[in-house]
């Protein structure tokens, strides 16, 4: 392949992506479908997080909800107290609660920026403090699934029990506003689209910058041999510790972005089962490629609105399907089909040139 | 005094659920280090076997009894079954064995909502198993409802079996054989491909086991093996695999452990704080409680 093509093919995809994202996307669909594509580039969000920490860095992170809660918590609980106005509790407290005033660690999150920065730096802070305790005793493979597993379980029933201050099993509802502008207005719901794909380009950007850097090779090489690269002198747990912080801050930035384009944001969507099925679509698009996990997450989202809805019982046994035999028998995702077939069929041209010259 | 040796049976009957739920696990996980997530529903195979059971034997305690092996029987099948179709085919890539049982979980469950309904359905207990029975009298007696005591009777005997079989019995012997060096193990001349589909049988068997307990202290429903599996893991990272005695020592602890805390918190920050217990004594011990040794560097 000759070096101009080489770098030229990334750059036409991501102007590729862009087109269809700002221009196409918004001309052909409707309102309502453009506010649920909007939801799915959120997903795509986190399937890019989970492409770097899983697909290349070999971490099955089964917790990217607690992340995604995270950014969708501190940026819904800021849009509550805004829309409630100055000196106002939030419409649920007044409801449950018996406070009279917010609770100390609602706080903060009136303030706009500490609620913005929040909403990538509390995950970072979480992911961060939970790696540097499992990377560093070097907890690895199942174990540390299963840990992060449980962080989403454990997580998610933190905030059901804490109804007064959390909203419980509804989460928080009825968001009306976002930093000023009524949500209930078509085009501030378009704006909000289109941070969002923005928002999700940028990630990909970054993602594709890290995974072709030296750090990214570094991160393929923990991967395949832990061992190895330590001998070689580098830290291991360092080198996933920052896959896993950037996926998570990556999770947390989705969920912030989830609120304003849905409305709400509630344990349902944070918890064991949501988290693994942010893995899904990654898994079942090509968990190394970042254009294979991104589509996948969005195919696998699209599949379930539209087949849940009619369907529901056959969407179950649908997405366990395909579950299974993308994982059992293609293991590199959607994105894989095209390099073996590539590979077949020059494997088939290399028999038919062999034959021939054996004719010869 | 009383509240604490309350609490500390409480605990420790949350403790002996885990440990039914967990040892299937242990010998699975331990055996092939295939960590499968359809184990819960392996659970609520027990659970509506038990179920079925009562629908057609009308005596609670006869039905309860028969149930046991039943269970048994089903979940040890489907277990196999499983082994058979798929985990075979993946164990070089534990992550993805992970990932695909979780996709036969959710079609479990929906076959489950599909059979018998999404609701949850309930069994009467037998009239020997309704009573309590009074260990302290006096003016703040200390009581412990029979099924708990059946529950610990059950996980007692289970454990205790298991042992039995793992120590004196050539299957055990075989299992023990593959856990500790396969390849030693197969040039050896152990079917290893087979000992795997047994031990697959009896694990999942026993979660079968753990789902009649389960019928005694809670609803039936879809969804009740993914609200135990969690906790049962966590038993046998703690524990450390390969060994029974970390998973049952881990399952009472972690069941004490629990229960103290709810009693002096909530139950859901107590889910918190025994997350936090768990990361903090990994620190200490990251390969688990005990663990077989080996020279190998992971």
């Amino acid at each position: 392949m000759n070096p101009l093509k080489g770098s030229l093919r990334p750059v036409a995809g991501f102007a590729g992506a862009a087109v269809l994202l700002f221009a196409v996307a918004p001309l052909a669909l409707t309102d309502f479908r453009l506010g649920l594509l909007a939801k799915y580039l959120c997903t795509a969000m986190v399937a890019v997080g989970i492409c770097l920490a899983w697909g290349r860095g070999g971490l099955l992170t089964l917790g990217q909800g607690v992340f995604f809660g995270l950014g969708g918590y501190a940026m819904a609980m800021h849009l509550k107290i805004a829309d409630a106005g100055p000196g106002n509790l939030p419409d649920f407290m007044q409801l449950y609660g018996t406070a009279t005033e917010l609770p100390w660690w609602w706080r903060p999150f009136a303030n706009p920026a500490f609620a913005l920065a929040a909403t990538v730096l509390l995950p970072m802070a979480v992911a961060a403090l939970l790696g540097l305790f499992v990377f560093r005793r070097r907890v690895k493979g199942a174990y540390f699934a299963i840990l992060s597993q449980a962080l989403a379980a454990a997580f998610a029933i933190w905030l059901i029990g804490q109804q007064a201050t959390t909203g419980g099993t509804n989460g928080l509802t009825d968001i009306q506003g976002f930093f000023g502008y009524d949500l209930d207005d078509p085009v501030n719901q378009r704006t909000v689209y289109f941070i969002i794909a923005a928002a999700l380009l940028a990630l990909i950007a970054l993602a594709r910058q890290l995974i072709h850097s030296r750090y990214g090779e570094l991160l393929v090489a923990v991967r395949d041999s832990e061992e190895r690269v330590r001998f070689l002198g580098y830290d291991p747990a360092n080198v996933k510790l920052v896959a896993y912080v950037v996926a998570a801050g990556m999770a947390g930035l989705a969920g912030a972005l989830f609120v304003p384009a849905v409305g709400i944001i509630s344990p349902a969507m944070i918890g064991i089962v949501p988290s693994i099925e942010f893995v899904i679509g990654a898994a079942v698009g090509g968990r190394a490629s970042l254009v294979g996990a991104v589509l996948g997450a969005i195919g696998v989202v699209w599949a379930k609105t539209a087949l849940s809805e009619e369907f529901p019982a056959a969407w179950t046994y649908f997405q366990g399907l395909l579950f299974i035999v993308a994982l059992a028998f293609l293991p590199g995702g959607l994105a894989s089909l095209a390099g073996m077939l590539r590979r077949r069929r020059a494997r088939q041209r290399k028999a038919t040139v062999v034959a021939v010259g054996e004719a010869a | 005094m009383t509240v604490i040796l309350g609490q500390t049976f409480t605990g420790i009957s949350i403790g002996a659920v885990l440990l039914l739920i967990a040892l299937g696990l242990s010998l699975t996980f331990g055996q092939m280090n295939v960590i499968n997530m359809a184990h819960g529903e392996f659970i609520m195979a027990g659970a509506y076997t038990t179920y079925v059971l009562q629908k057609s034997i009308s005596d609670a305690g006869m039905s309860l009894l028969v149930a046991l092996p039943v269970a048994f029987l089903v979940s040890g099948a489907l277990g196999a079954l499983l082994e058979w179709l798929l985990i075979r085919r993946l164990y070089l890539r534990p992550l993805d064995t992970l990932l695909v049982t979780w996709g036969v979980s959710l079609m479990l469950q929906q076959l489950a909502r599909d059979i018998f309904g999404a609701p949850n359905v309930q069994t009467r207990a037998p009239d020997w198993l309704t009573g309590n029975v009074t260990l302290i009298g006096g003016a703040d007696p200390l009581t412990v409802a029979n099924s708990r005591l059946f529950i610990l009777g059950l996980a007692v005997a289970a454990v205790v079996a298991l042992a039995s079989t793992l120590r004196l019995t050539p299957l055990g012997r075989r299992i023990r054989a593959v856990v500790q060096n396969r390849d030693l193990a197969e040039v050896s001349g152990i079917s290893t491909a087979r000992v795997d589909r047994t031990a697959f049988f009896v694990g999942s068997g026993l979660a079968g086991i753990a789902g009649v307990a389960l019928t005694l202290v809670g609803p039936i429903g879809p969804t009740m093996g993914t609200n135990v599996i969690i906790d049962a893991f966590l038993v046998i990272v703690v524990g450390g695999i390969g060994q029974l005695k970390g998973t049952v020592i881990v399952a009472f602890v972690l069941g004490v452990l629990q229960s103290v805390l709810e009693y002096s918190t909530t139950v859901s920050v107590a889910k918190v704080l025994v997350l936090v217990a768990i990361v903090a004594f990994l620190q200490w011990r990251p390969q688990g409680l005990y663990t077989l040794r080996t020279r190998s560097l992971v």
